[in-house]
């Protein structure tokens, strides 16, 4: 099951606690991997700890030039780009009677459009082969909302009607567009939080404890695998139990 | 019939699955030869890289025909 040899995966966002974890779950498949990001050291860390079939493709995701250049230097690594993981994200938590329009950009930018040019820039290779699969991880706050994340949530819930969007337009040629919507993750993210918050947090989740990155990236290896081939347009969430929609 | 009009032919044969004869100079791709819009979008793709051409998306809107086609491509190539 999950046998990914001789697909070719781009991750964005791989120097990150979960884009990293799904990197390596896909490489584990038997996928090439490309990661992306914006800082170069724990990239070439990274593929350096998975040695063969890895590749640094660095990109600034605020930069439409370089969102535009990474699905070619991703091609040109790879030889072929089967499956996009959408998983770059950055917050600019504030209240929304203080947030301030770079703030709100900022995030929309990173975060919707960015995902938007790659989906675009990868689609050509995988209509022409009749496979692909695209995965944006979005998060439970795109379903549920949170105080202080009014760009972060519109963000993540754009990326969610955009998925289902393109998922329509191209289910006929073998690709498949998903979501993976993460609850609380234990990341240098959420490591932040104090116990107080902490244990806050917890009570609002069944399982009683945050996720682990690799609980996301088992459910972006299932959505990439050849065995999804008829979920298009769904979003997986992945929470523990806080929020069943 | 011209060596473009034959190569532009056999794309649209192989890519739709038509038949030869029906892919005839007025045949629009949409309401005659069963296309959607994505093939058409395909077409265009494939039509590029055959000739080696670039066909910016409001040319490509103008290509409505096998006709529109060949026309377009053996002033672009």
């Amino acid at each position: 099951m999950f046998d990914l040899t001789g697909k070719s995966a781009l991750v964005t966002g791989a120097s990150g606690g979960i884009g990293a974890e799904i990197a390596k779950a896909l490489h584990a498949a038997g996928a090439k991997v490309a990661l992306s990001g914006t800082r170069v050291e724990p990239l070439e860390a990274l593929a350096a700890e998975l040695g063969e079939r890895a590749y640094v493709v660095p990109a600034n995701l605020s930069d439409a030039a370089s969102v535009e250049a990474l699905p070619k230097a991703a091609i040109e690594a790879m030889g072929g780009l089967d499956i996009l993981v959408n998983n770059a994200g950055i917050t600019r938590d504030n209240l929304f009677m203080r947030m301030s329009d770079e703030e709100w950009q900022s995030v929309l930018d990173v975060n919707l459009t960015s995902s938007f040019r790659l989906m675009r820039g990868v689609l050509r290779g995988m209509m022409k082969a009749r496979w692909g699969r695209i995965v944006s991880i979005t998060s439970v706050v795109g379903a549920t909302g949170n105080p202080g994340q009014g760009n972060y949530a519109a963000a993540k819930a754009g990326m969610v009607g955009m998925s289902k969007s393109l998922a329509y337009e191209v289910a006929s040629r073998g690709i498949t567009v998903n979501c993976v919507a993460p609850g609380f993750i234990a990341t240098a993210m959420t490591d932040k939080l104090n116990d107080d918050q902490k244990s806050k947090i917890l009570t609002q989740i069944p399982a009683g404890r945050m996720g682990a990155p690799e609980e996301i990236a088992a459910a972006v290896l299932y959505l990439a695998s050849p065995e999804a081939g008829y979920v298009t347009g769904a979003t997986l969430h992945v929470n523990g139990g806080m929020a069943m929609v | 019939m011209s060596d473009i009009a034959d190569r532009v032919k056999k794309i649209v044969v192989e890519h739709l699955g038509v038949e030869e004869d029906k892919v005839t100079e007025t045949a629009s791709f949409i309401d005659d030869l069963g296309a959607d819009s994505l093939d058409t979008v395909e077409l265009v793709m494939a039509f590029e890289e055959e000739f080696g051409i670039e066909i910016p998306d409001d040319a490509a809107e103008t290509i409505q025909t096998f006709g529109d086609a060949v026309k377009f491509i053996t002033e672009a190539a």
